[in-house]
């Protein structure tokens, strides 16, 4: 694949990672300029799961792959952008399927997660394809204190460089809170096991587990090129001030530490009846796992009213299918003790007020207390960052959220040669976030070795293939199916809440798999307008079936996109204009709703649209 | 190459006040040559019938041979449709529009199946008067066999073979000026902005409607040496007048300024607003009209716009005195009114 900025024929012009706008009006004449479909970021935002995965992974590429059977290639290029496909098949927060082109012409998007897992469960072995390790090191050190996912990616970018790497985390094995908090009817430990294998097993990277890092001045002086710091945000919330709250202590637990206990076995049960406070995914994992445990009657409570829980709509409705109920706008008011024993909490009932910056207040009902009877509590409302080993009169900088002073771009520190990543960083995100800051801190690191600028990062590879095959026909898949989103088969119940390390979800089989891929509407295979080839025979607006393309007189970009043949409302879609043509119109497509079907291609006749295979894959450390 | 079309559509595509969307317009997926201009109109046609809200069971569709005459497949999958032989779909229509005056006719023909072999036939529909709309696809050639020219075809265009038309063409709209049309106007496939109210206002006009549209043929006529080419007739296009329909009921709302706009009610009580131009004359004067067009001719121009209207015109039924009754409605009742009747209707004759 080819440089974006090799090209000397200028198809695309490097502009480092951060999309720019594209659309510029032209305040004079009020019009939209044409636009400039050489920003390799114009043809990214149009594929939108991948603009919207922190990673950016090419997926309709893989969904392709899927389609085709060919899974090991599917995984592989996964691994090469978010490194755990395994796991993030699994667990991931998936922002890329409520970004989902499909999700906006039907019900549902492409189940793109779990296809990931399909490319995972189907693949053959990878470890003889994955990019060797240099044996020869590049003579430069660098520590990575914790083994969560931020740092294990800087490990395995950096290794394949021939970086020599020190991994320091306080516990038995690699994955940080992948291995400690996902329960494992979510994410099973061989999954772990393996991804984290094809890191660490394959030299370049030495392990220091079960070492907590004391003072981090101590690696500082140790001589290392560079640190880099993934230590997550290890701390749970508690409700310190709550009446009863000490006298309750036996029987309240912290809802992160008491998942790690349970996967490090020091937890083995729970009583009947159990109240799990919060509304996030933490307190979604605490009540299903207390399901497993034991906990008959177990129950989640959230201030909040549910539609603005922080937990993910699917995992809310996992947990709720696992008979657990929610109780919303309810605020804890005391811990209820009886003879040394909890008997149950009160709670204050409250409802949302909005003020007119849509700011939300709980206020109470004024209603009597709710008694809610309970024999345990866990409380998961929130995590905090922590940095016990790093001396408040360290040279590294932290801000009033106790949060360390960052460039948010290379993710260096106040102290050079230390940079941050993971929920370390900005505090609680999730695991593609983290992989996303793992090769964002091992590009700045590398730059930063080898003493070159931080800011002039590696330019994403982008390529482009012309899709046509023949007289109206195509390489791609063009045609549209029509089929919903497949359901992925899971355990029975009884047996699933028996064991906590039964995997819940089964995984696609390959049929229901591939029309799940084929579902997917293409969108890097991009509609490329001539506008010199273009005679204005209308006939791509009349084939267009979601009436994106219209040939109309320019005009300011607000007031134009009023004037489209269907208005183009979704601002954060993008409008294609075009140069103007020999009428004096110019023709605009709304990104929006395009199937990319490629009727407006079949149906020009002289070849003004074509269908081009738009490829963008981001920068690792060590391109150029 | 797709054989059918996508069935998504935008999910905020426009309702009309039936609550359809343009779907319950649509037909299948067309079958002619990429850019022809018969799928622009056809496009015309479903939107034209979509913002008037005609349930789509009112209308019938017919036809006689070409591509021209194929395309009613590609619009309305869910009105009455007839495809007749070459050249005869006026016979058809004529008998349809007898036996039920209820529904919307549209005949949809090509400048082959009309000025050739379906001459007689037009001629005789138009002076009848028919309550329809005509719509001659005028590509200059037949499209269907292989683009032969056909007889509108300009003396001197040139096809993609490249000789010279050595006839004297058929302009069809002058024709049916002269044959007493109630409503004549010329449009071009390329140019919905005029197109769309044409058709509109075509439809309802009651009486006979004739509409030409010019429309390329992209495989055999588009040759700029074409009269009937994109680049061709977009050079040479006139436009006689711009125009608002504006249907019965809606409040006029175009704005622009009073005493440029001249309206001219239809019999349904719509409207046809002309503005831009004060050519009152020619829209209700069947004689300017045909001096335009003489005019427009010699100055190698296509003129369009609505050409001529006369609001009042009477139709087939009228001129019949015909039942207001669609026949299938009619009982026995009506139908055997018994000996008396017929005795003095026998009376009558003597
Ligand atoms: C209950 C729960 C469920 C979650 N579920 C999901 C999910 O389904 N999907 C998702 O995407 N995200 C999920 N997350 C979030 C996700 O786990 C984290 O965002 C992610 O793991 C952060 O990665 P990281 O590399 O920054 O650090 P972490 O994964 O937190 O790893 C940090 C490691 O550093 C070690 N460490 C800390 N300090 C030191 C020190 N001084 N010396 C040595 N070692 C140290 C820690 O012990 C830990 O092993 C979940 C979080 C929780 C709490
Ligand atoms: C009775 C009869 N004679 C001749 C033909 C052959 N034929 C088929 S289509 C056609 C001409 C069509 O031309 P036009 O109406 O202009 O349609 P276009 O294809 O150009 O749209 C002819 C001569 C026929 N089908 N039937
Ligand atoms: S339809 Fe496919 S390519 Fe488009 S956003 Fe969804 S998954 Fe991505
Ligand atoms: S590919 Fe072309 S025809 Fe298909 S939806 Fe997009 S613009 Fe419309
Ligand atoms: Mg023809």
């Amino acid at each position: 694949m080819q440089k974006a900025h090799d090209r000397d024929d200028t198809v695309f012009e490097p502009t480092g990672r951060r999309p720019r706008p594209i659309i510029a009006t032209n305040r004079e004449q009020l019009t939209v300029k044409p636009t400039n479909i050489k920003n390799p970021e114009y043809f990214h935002k149009v594929i939108d799961c991948q603009f919207a995965c922190p990673a950016h992974t090419a997926v309709p590429e893989y969904i392709r792959l899927i389609l085709h059977e060919q899974y090991t290639d599917a995984y592989l290029l996964n691994w090469h952008s978010n490194v755990f496909p395994g796991i993030l098949g699994r667990v991931c927060d998936r922002p890329c399927e409520p970004a989902c082109r499909r999700g906006r012409v039907e019900e549902d998007p492409v189940a793109i997660c779990r296809l990931k897992r399909v490319a995972a469960d189907h693949r053959d072995d990878v470890l003889p394809l994955l990019p060797p390790v240099p044996r020869g090191k590049n003579g430069k050190r660098v520590a990575l204190v914790g083994a969560g996912p931020a740092s294990l990616t800087v490990a395995r970018d950096l290794a394949l460089l021939g970086y020599e790497l020190d991994l320091y985390d306080d516990q038995s094995k690699a994955g940080g809170f992948i291995r400690s908090q996902i329960p494992s009817f979510r994410l099973p430990e061989e999954v772990i096991d393996t991804e984290m294998g094809y890191i660490l097993d394959r030299g370049g990277i030495t392990t220091r587990f079960n070492t907590y890092v004391a003072d981090l001045q101590d690696l500082i002086e140790q001589g290392y090129d560079a640190i880099f710091v993934g230590t997550g945000a290890p701390r749970g919330r508690d409700l310190p001030d709550l009446p009863g709250r000490s006298e309750a202590d036996k029987f309240v637990h912290i809802g992160i530490d008491w998942l790690a206990g349970v996967v490090f076995r020091h937890v083995e049960s729970i009583s009947r009846r159990v109240l799990v406070l919060g509304g996030g995914n933490t307190a979604m994992d605490c009540c299903r796992t207390a399901r497993r445990l034991g906990g008959e009657d177990v129950t989640v409570v959230v201030r909040s009213p549910q539609s603005e829980m922080k937990a993910s709509e699917w995992e809310i409705e996992d947990a709720m299918a696992e008979d657990i109920p929610i109780i919303d706008n309810h605020v804890p008011l005391e811990f209820v003790v009886d003879d040394g024993i909890l008997v149950g909490m009160r709670f204050d009932r409250v409802e949302p007020q909005y003020d007119k910056n849509g700011r939300r207040r709980l206020v109470s009902t004024g209603e009597e207390p709710v008694f809610l009877p309970c024999d345990e509590v866990l409380l998961a409302i929130g995590q905090q960052n922590a940095f016990p080993f790093i001396a408040p009169d360290s040279a590294i900088e932290f801000n009033d959220k106790g949060l360390p002073v960052l460039d948010p771009n290379t993710l260096q520190s106040s102290v050079p040669s230390v940079f941050f990543g993971g929920d370390a960083a900005f505090g609680p995100g999730n695991i593609i976030i983290a992989v996303e800051h793992g090769h964002q801190a091992a590009i700045s690191i590398d730059l930063f070795c080898r003493g070159e600028d931080l800011h002039r990062r590696p330019a994403p590879a982008v390529s482009l293939a012309d899709q046509k095959l023949g007289f109206h026909d195509w390489i791609y898949d063009s045609q549209v199916i029509e089929d919903g989103r497949q359901v992925v088969p899971t355990v029975d119940k009884a047996k699933s809440l028996h064991d906590r390390l039964i995997e819940v979800e089964l995984g696609f089989p390959s049929t229901v798999g591939k029309t799940e891929a084929k579902r997917c509407l293409n969108c890097d295979v991009q509609t490329v307008f001539d506008y010199s080839l273009c005679i204005e025979c209308d006939a791509c607006v009349d084939i267009c079936p979601t009436t994106c393309i219209n040939f109309t007189d320019n005009g300011e970009e607000d007031e134009l996109r009023e004037r489209l043949l269907v208005p183009a409302r979704n601002k954060t879609q993008d409008l294609y204009v075009s140069e103007t043509l020999p009428t004096g119109r110019v023709m605009v497509k709304d990104e929006d709703v395009c199937l990319h079907c490629g009727m407006c291609a079949e149906r020009c006749p002289t070849a003004a649209w074509t269908m081009v295979k738009f490829v963008y894959q981001s920068a690792l450390a060590g391109d150029s | 190459m797709s054989y059918t079309r996508p069935t998504f559509r935008h999910p905020e595509a426009h309702k009309n006040q039936l609550g359809y969307t343009r779907t319950a317009y649509e037909g299948s997926i067309s079958t002619l040559c990429a850019g022809c201009g018969h799928d622009s109109i056809v496009n015309s046609i479903i939107t034209a019938f979509f913002e008037m809200s005609i349930e789509p069971h009112r209308i019938v569709k017919l036809s006689g041979i070409g591509c021209s005459s194929k395309t009613p497949a590609y619009f309305l999958n869910r009105s009455h449709g007839f495809n007749s032989v070459h050249g005869r779909m006026p016979s058809v229509a004529t008998g349809a529009n007898m036996a039920n005056r209820e529904l919307i006719y549209l005949g949809v023909s090509g400048d082959g199946d009309t000025a050739s072999i379906g001459m007689g036939q037009f001629t005789h529909v138009v002076r009848r008067n028919l309550d329809m709309v005509y719509i001659v696809m005028n590509n200059g050639c037949y499209g269907l066999t292989k683009g032969q020219d056909s007889a509108t075809a300009d003396k001197g265009s040139k096809s993609r073979k490249g000789a010279p038309v050595a006839l004297e063409s058929i302009d069809l709209c002058e024709l049916a000026l002269g044959l007493g049309a109630g409503f004549v106007a010329r449009g071009f496939s390329g140019d919905k902005k005029q197109l769309v109210p044409m058709l509109k206002a075509a439809i309802a006009h009651k009486g006979l409607a004739f509409v030409d549209v010019v429309s390329p043929c992209v495989t055999f006529n588009n040759a700029p040496t074409s009269t009937k080419s994109y680049s061709w007739v977009r050079e040479h296009m006139e436009i006689t007048n711009t125009f608002d329909f504006i249907p019965l009921r809606q409040e006029i709302t175009t704005d622009y300024p009073h005493g440029s706009s001249i309206p001219v009610t239809l019999h349904d009580g719509s409207m046809i607003s002309l503005y831009k131009r004060e050519d009152k004359e020619i829209i209700t004067n069947r004689q300017e009209a045909i001096n335009a067009l003489e005019q427009a001719r010699s100055a190698s121009q296509v003129l369009t716009g609505i050409l001529f209207l006369n609001p009042d015109s009477s139709d087939f039924h009228d001129i019949n005195n015909t039942i207001t009754t669609p026949l299938n409605r009619l009982g026995e009742k009506e139908l055997c009114p018994g000996n008396d009747i017929l005795q003095a209707f026998n009376d009558s004759l003597r």
